[in-house]
């Protein structure tokens, strides 16, 4: 049996299954979705970030807050506590995110899409943003805009750090969040570090992906402190 | 893998083994049980779980009965995005079509995310055969595969291996793979899951060709979704040139807006959180990011037998999330090897038996490995009645009657072996229709009843059944007849009410019910 005439086979089979009660396109109205497009309040951008940064963190990802002008100077401490020499920024990334971490002599790994996988492993660090994050789940989507670059830039190096803009790349739920979405990208959904349960049940966190993720939520409210 | 679950004993033999395994079932016990609690408060964040849940099944029902048409509609997607699709009837084809794949490519190695599917079709060892080494990288699998093991959880492949058990198994088993486990490793969680990090990153770097399965397939737009927690399966999914997913047919779902309802169940469901840590989300290729060849295997196997059963069919919603396996009483003590197939505990009693059918003794035996309490159905994401299917796929054993069996409408015979039940219940059947006689029957055994045995000592074949089981003790009067004294009122004193009185109305239905 090829694979061509399995396709008439396999359809053939499921349409004799369903003889009499389907088939073909579905007609009538579609299910019901009756169920709720948020579990949180979304008129209030400062709770949801508040919301946001509570589930990252409860996943053990590392939350920090900043306005504009604080960022370089944030990203440039967050590396050096690492101990990084090098880090890879998508080109869409601005320069100035990067200004003070190159001026205390940390490298930006120059054309990132030409690096082998190999090479991408020897990279310290990985700075990007995001499409968007769902506060409810403590999630960061990333979809291959030039800010956030090929999907094997934030799944190699060990360290990310991941910029999400207040207010407007928060969404408050799952069902918020797909609209927004094209499909037609390739995505990759962060929900922490990555983490596995295969042992016990219990989780743990750092296997393959960067077992340190670092989250700066920028602008939005003044920082405390 | 060379574990195979062909030719194993029927499920009463396999659990009589396993459930006098002391390690196994503390293992079991102590990990069902921790993630039982931590699924409850996972699903009680959701004040709309039970919507979510109805339109889950809502969704998964309509698709099954537009089935055609969705995949239809997926492989034009698929396609004009720029991956290849192919139909695989049964497991044997599907196998050698990735096998193909694989040595068209000119490697002799994949690297594997876990998948049912190919853990359904047995892959590995047709891959073994044409001599193509498959590494499984997750991590429950990796200690599957290093352990010469069978998976026995759908999450969880290794659940039934405590953390010492894996520290041995690296230790012994690393080095004949790939890099050997670190000096000195102990059985630490964190410590074994960086000796699995070591150990496969080697050969992400190295892989050109992977092999997945998926958790949902969107048919309007032909995207792919894998959900896991490990990092594993984006390395696979992103890093080599050539990608081949196996998924099987029942994956699809209509729209990239009904992922908001599976995204919301399933993590929660599974891993009892409020997402899993990498959705991987993929439609066709991507120049320059990805892979650059991408073939999706659409895999029937015996799904279109189970769609053409309208009891059974609801098995085909399952999104494989394992919640129903956590909370079985007999998984938690039989263990997931005595299903004796890829998916074990109670959505396998129901799906093994519909993907296989029920000629073998394992699988005619798969659907009484429940004791009916229903606490899968409780759970289940996609409000898959499970009981519902045992039932009557223990009548299709028993009775035997009109199945599909690889598209094609046949009757089979009772099951052997269960004559003694069909000859019982035809004996009920015909008492229960006779209330009088009932009742006549049940007041004689009333007072006959100090002479009643502590256990039914039935002949033959009938002891397996009574052997096992003592006998209710016989109560001194009937219950209808406490009923038709006492109306419920436990205070009431014997003889008190008006018997003339009672006794009317109920004669009066019974002899209008009886022919």
């Amino acid at each position: 049996m090829t694979g061509a005439d399995s396709r008439s086979v396999v359809l053939a089979r499921i349409r004799r299954a369903l003889h009499g009660e389907g088939g073909g396109p579905p007609e009538g109205p579609a299910p019901a979705r009756d169920y709720l497009p948020a579990h949180t309040a979304e008129d209030d951008p400062a709770a949801l970030a508040d919301l946001l940064a509570e589930n990252l963190a409860d996943y053990r990802a590392l939350v920090h807050r900043c306005t504009a002008d604080g960022l370089p100077g944030l990203v440039a401490r967050l590396l050096t506590a690492r101990g990084a020499r090098t880090v890879l920024a998508p080109p869409g990334v601005p320069g100035d995110w990067l200004a003070a971490a190159t001026a205390a002599g940390i490298t930006r790994v120059p054309a990132p899409g030409a690096l082998t996988a190999r090479e991408l492993d020897a990279v310290d660090s990985v700075l990007t943003g995001c499409a968007l994050a769902i506060a409810e789940t403590g999630t960061l989507v990333l979809d291959g805009s030039p800010d956030q670059g090929l999907r094997r830039f934030t799944l190699v190096p060990d360290h990310h750090i991941c910029v999400v803009r207040l207010p407007e790349q928060v969404v408050a739920s799952v069902p918020r969040a797909l609209p927004r979405l094209d499909p037609a990208r390739p995505q990759t959904w962060i929900s922490g570090p990555s983490a596995t349960s295969d042992i016990e049940l219990d989780r743990v966190e750092g296997v393959h992906g960067p077992r340190t993720l670092e989250v700066v939520l920028l602008g939005g409210a003044a920082p405390p402190g | 893998m060379s574990g195979t679950f062909l030719g194993m004993p029927a499920f009463p033999r396999a659990a009589a083994e396993s459930t006098g395994d002391a390690r196994l079932r503390a293992n079991l016990r102590h990990a069902t049980r921790t993630i039982r609690d931590k699924r409850a408060r996972a699903v009680a964040e959701l004040p709309d779980w039970q919507r979510l849940r109805a339109a889950g099944a809502a969704v998964k029902d309509r698709t099954l009965r537009h089935l055609d048409h969705y995949l239809e509609q997926l492989e034009r997607a698929v396609t004009e995005a720029g991956g290849t699709v192919h139909w695989a009837a049964d497991a044997a084809e599907a196998n050698r079509i990735v096998t193909g794949l694989v040595l068209a490519t000119g490697e002799r190695e994949a690297v594997k995310v876990k998948s049912m599917a190919t853990q359904e079709t047995g892959l590995n060892a047709a891959l073994e055969k044409a001599g193509i080494r498959a590494y499984e990288t997750d991590l429950a699998e990796l200690i599957v595969q290093l352990g010469d093991d069978l998976p026995s959880h759908i999450l969880v492949p290794a659940i039934h291996r405590n953390r010492g058990e894996i520290r041995d198994i690296f230790r012994e088993r690393m080095g004949q793979w790939g890099r050997p486990a670190p000096d000195g490793l102990t059985d630490r969680p964190a410590e074994l899951a960086e000796a699995a990090r070591l150990h496969l990153r080697e050969k992400f770097l190295r892989a050109r060709v992977a092999i997945s399965g998926a958790n949902f397939m969107v048919a309007e737009t032909g995207t792919l979704v894998v959900v896991e927690s490990e990092g594993n399966g984006r390395m696979c999914l992103t890093l080599p040139e050539t990608l081949i997913s196996v998924v099987g047919i029942e994956k699809v779902v209509p729209t990239w807006q009904d992922l908001e309802i599976f995204l919301q169940l399933l993590p929660r469901s599974s891993t009892a959180e409020r997402m899993n840590p990498y959705t991987s989300m993929w439609t066709g290729t991507t120049d320059g990011d990805g892979p650059r060849d991408f073939h999706l295997v659409l895999l029937d196997n015996g799904r279109t037998d189970a769609l053409a059963d309208a009891v059974g069919r609801q098995a085909l919603r399952c999104i494989r999330c394992s919640a129903c396996l956590n909370v079985c009483p007999v998984y938690e003590r039989a263990g997931g090897h005595a299903y004796g197939s890829a998916y074990p505990g109670p959505i396998g009693a129901i799906l093994t038996p519909q993907l296989r059918g029920v000629t073998s003794p394992l699988d005619a035996s798969l659907p009484y490995a429940s004791s009916l309490c229903g606490a899968c159905y409780d759970v289940c994401p996609v409000a898959i009645n499970i009981p519902e299917v045992l039932v009557h796929l223990r009548e299709r054993v028993v009775e035997g009657g009109e199945v599909t069996v690889r598209g094609t409408r046949t009757r089979i015979r009772p099951a052997r072996g269960h004559a003694a039940e069909r000859a019982a219940m035809r004996a009920a059947g015909w008492a229960f229709g006779h209330p009088r006689l009932l009742r006549a029957g049940q007041r004689l055994a009333g007072r006959a009843r100090r002479l009643q045995p502590r256990r039914l000592p039935l002949p033959g074949p009938g002891r397996a059944w009574s052997a096992t089981r003592d006998l209710p003790p016989l109560p001194a009067e009937p219950f209808r007849d406490w009923w038709q004294r006492t109306r419920g009122d436990r205070q009431a004193p014997e003889g008190r009410a008006d018997r003339a009185d009672r006794a009317g109305p109920e004669e009066e239905r019974e002899r209008g019910e009886s022919p």
